[in-house]
């Protein structure tokens, strides 16, 4: 178990492409770090520079006060859970368990007893003589699981391990995985493109954009107070709604053009609301039901209880604690007065 | 096809077995050859059924061969073929599948020019390059030897090209997953790349060792000595003797003693045969 530090981490491609810039991330003991952002936005990448897959090319990274730039990934003491599970087709469950411990020369009475420990915790002791192809995609992924676990690492690194798996079953394994991680409090790293899985999974989120880091900061800090207009967008479901104002006032920066960001469940139905929105079109969610209108020449999407009436234009009321300011140009969150 | 006509299977059957008996009849007359007594070829007209010579035929064949024209017994030919036929095609398994190996793991300089060298090597098999291949096994020592049989043809272009494109349809993870697990890059190739190019390596294994046993030309011109001959280029030997006729009998029961180890090779290796050249999950 270990701290993970991140110092002015960068990423240059031979050809000049960049892909993360400037990360500084501290990562403290047994916490779950999830990196979020939308595809492209290095996030991958970040975490296989952790991993040692990718070489680090400005700034350290430090596993448990030890600089890793250019220690091997087998020697970093991490073990990673990769998207497709990974698993070596032609060994068994067991003897993929065993693999990176045998070719750590770990004794074999070791080995026996941190398989035996692992398929335990995961509950595949049933199948540990089965080749990887007669297992069904969640079996592999907490094969691939075991195997990062008998490592007995200073960190986890998860690479989207999720995306493969249907829906039903990801809601299921993303709850082990918590469980699994809080029982065994190893520092993990975690990467998604879902803002669901993050918001849920993490200790602390780190939405990236763009190879940079926009926010860090617990899930429900960087729900309530996220520090830019992507973030804002990016975190929560259904999104932010986002409009334009041409000048924002009472503010710092007075004379900019702002953008304006109100959650479609802080847009309150109400009689004498002072927004007037003309109803488009309305998904319903079961429990709740998304209106889409506009007002004026803005879109603005509303989250309603499923059972309320619906009238042609809809008359909506907003607390001002719920409305966030943006910059135009830069995105950057602007105080309130 | 879809439909089920009378008419269409029937023609499709004629259509198949007269490409079966086209292909067929030459060996069909070989093995009806190998039973009769030696002048029965020569009588004019080829019998067409099995004459009562085949035991005599058969184990004076894989007995003492025919010593008039100084050839050894078909049991030694057959050895000799066998070693050459087992050391190129394991010859060409081994070094095509580090070379792949090294062209699709590591980066390394020149290392497209290297592959395209390797590639361009397809045009030019042994019997383009015979004079200089011969002037170089001649000048280091090796004729007349099985090394001199089986190196010359041990490269393999189409070996490499079939490792490397199995090699890039391994995932990435799947290298990754072993580096985090520590393997080095010699132990990624014995302990993950070659169990997974296992039926790979089971169906280039067959053709080439069939390939490796039909060699014709090559045999012929570097064996000099009576008992480095193979089976194939034996025939040869049999058929052209002086002052006399061919003894067609022996030759057609030694041409059929030649196309078994193949054919076994074939039957017992059918499954992982075609497992390894359809199969595409890894």
């Amino acid at each position: 178990m270990a701290q993970i530090t991140i110092e002015n981490l960068g990423k240059v491609y031979p050809g000049g492409t960049r892909a993360v810039e400037d990360i500084n991330i501290d990562i403290a003991d047994g916490e779950f770090i999830v990196l979020v952002g939308p595809s492209g936005c290095g996030k991958s990448t970040l975490l296989r520079m952790v991993a040692g897959l990718e070489s680090i090319t400005e700034g350290t990274c430090s596993i448990g006060g030890r600089v890793v730039n250019d220690i091997e990934p087998a020697e970093r003491d991490i073990a990673m859970v990769f998207q497709n599970y990974a698993l070596y087709p032609h060994m068994t469950v067991r003897q993929n368990l065993a693999y990176g411990l045998k070719n750590r020369r770990t004794p074999k009475a070791e080995i026996d007893r941190r398989v035996a420990e692992a398929a335990e915790i995961l509950q595949i002791g049933s199948f540990l003589d089965r080749k990887p192809r007669a297992l069904s995609g969640g079996q592999r992924q907490r094969v691939a699981m075991g195997r990062a676990i008998v490592r007995e690492p200073a960190a986890f690194l998860f690479d989207e391990p999720l995306s493969n798996l249907d829906a039903k079953l990801r809601i299921t394994m993303r709850l082990e995985i918590k469980e699994l991680q809080r029982r065994l409090g190893t520092t993990s790293i975690y990467v998604t493109h879902d803002q669901l899985e993050a918001m849920t999974l993490a200790d602390r989120l780190v939405v990236l954009n763009k190879g940079r880091v926009e926010q860090i900061g617990t899930p429900l800090e960087v729900y309530r107070n996220p520090a830019s207009a992507f973030v804002a967008s990016f975190i929560g479901s259904p999104a932010m709604n986002l409009i334009a104002a041409r000048a924002v006032p009472h503010l710092p920066g007075t004379g900019h053009a702002g953008l304006i960001g109100i959650r479609p469940e802080s847009l309150i139905p109400s009689a004498d609301g002072q927004i007037e929105m003309t109803i488009d079109a309305v998904e319903e969610l079961g429990a709740t039901r998304l209106v889409h209108g506009h007002v004026g020449g803005e879109a603005l999407t509303v989250t309603m209880p499923a059972d309320a009436d619906l009238p042609e234009t809809l008359r909506l009321k907003v607390d001002p604690q719920d409305i966030h300011l943006f910059q135009a140009e830069s995105g950057a969150r602007l105080a309130r007065a | 096809m879809v439909e089920n006509r009378p008419f269409l299977n029937f023609l499709a059957h004629v259509v198949l077995i007269f490409g079966v008996v086209v292909v067929a009849l030459p060996v069909w007359v070989a093995l009806v050859a190998s039973t009769h007594e030696s002048n029965a070829f020569l009588r004019g007209t080829v019998p067409m059924w099995f004459g009562d010579q085949a035991v005599h035929n058969y184990s004076r064949m894989l007995g003492t061969g025919i010593s008039t024209s100084g050839m050894p017994p078909v049991g030694w030919m057959m050895f000799n073929s066998l070693i050459m036929a087992l050391g190129v095609a394991l010859g060409k398994i081994a070094i095509s599948l580090t070379s792949a190996f090294a062209i699709v793991y590591f980066r390394f300089p020149f290392r497209m020019a290297a592959f395209w060298i390797i590639f361009s090597t397809m045009m030019l098999p042994v019997e383009v390059r015979i004079v200089p291949t011969f002037k170089v096994v001649a000048d280091l020592g090796m004729l007349n030897s099985y090394p001199g049989l089986i190196i010359p043809l041990i490269a393999s272009a189409t070996a490499t090209f079939l490792f490397r494109q199995v090699f890039l349809t391994m995932p990435d993870e799947l290298t990754e997953a072993a580096r985090i697990d520590g393997a080095g890059p010699m132990k990624f190739f014995r302990d993950i790349l070659l169990p997974l190019s296992r039926t790979n390596m089971a169906a280039l294994f067959v053709i080439m060792f069939i390939y490796g046993w039909n060699q014709y030309l090559w045999p012929l011109l570097i064996t000099t000595g009576s008992d480095m001959y193979t089976i194939v280029a034996g025939i040869k030997r049999m058929s052209t003797v002086a002052d006399t006729d061919p003894q067609w009998n022996y030759i057609m029961a030694t041409a059929v003693l030649a196309m078994l180890p193949p054919l076994l090779v074939v039957i017992f290796m059918q499954r992982l045969f075609v497992k390894g050249l359809v199969e595409t999950e890894k």
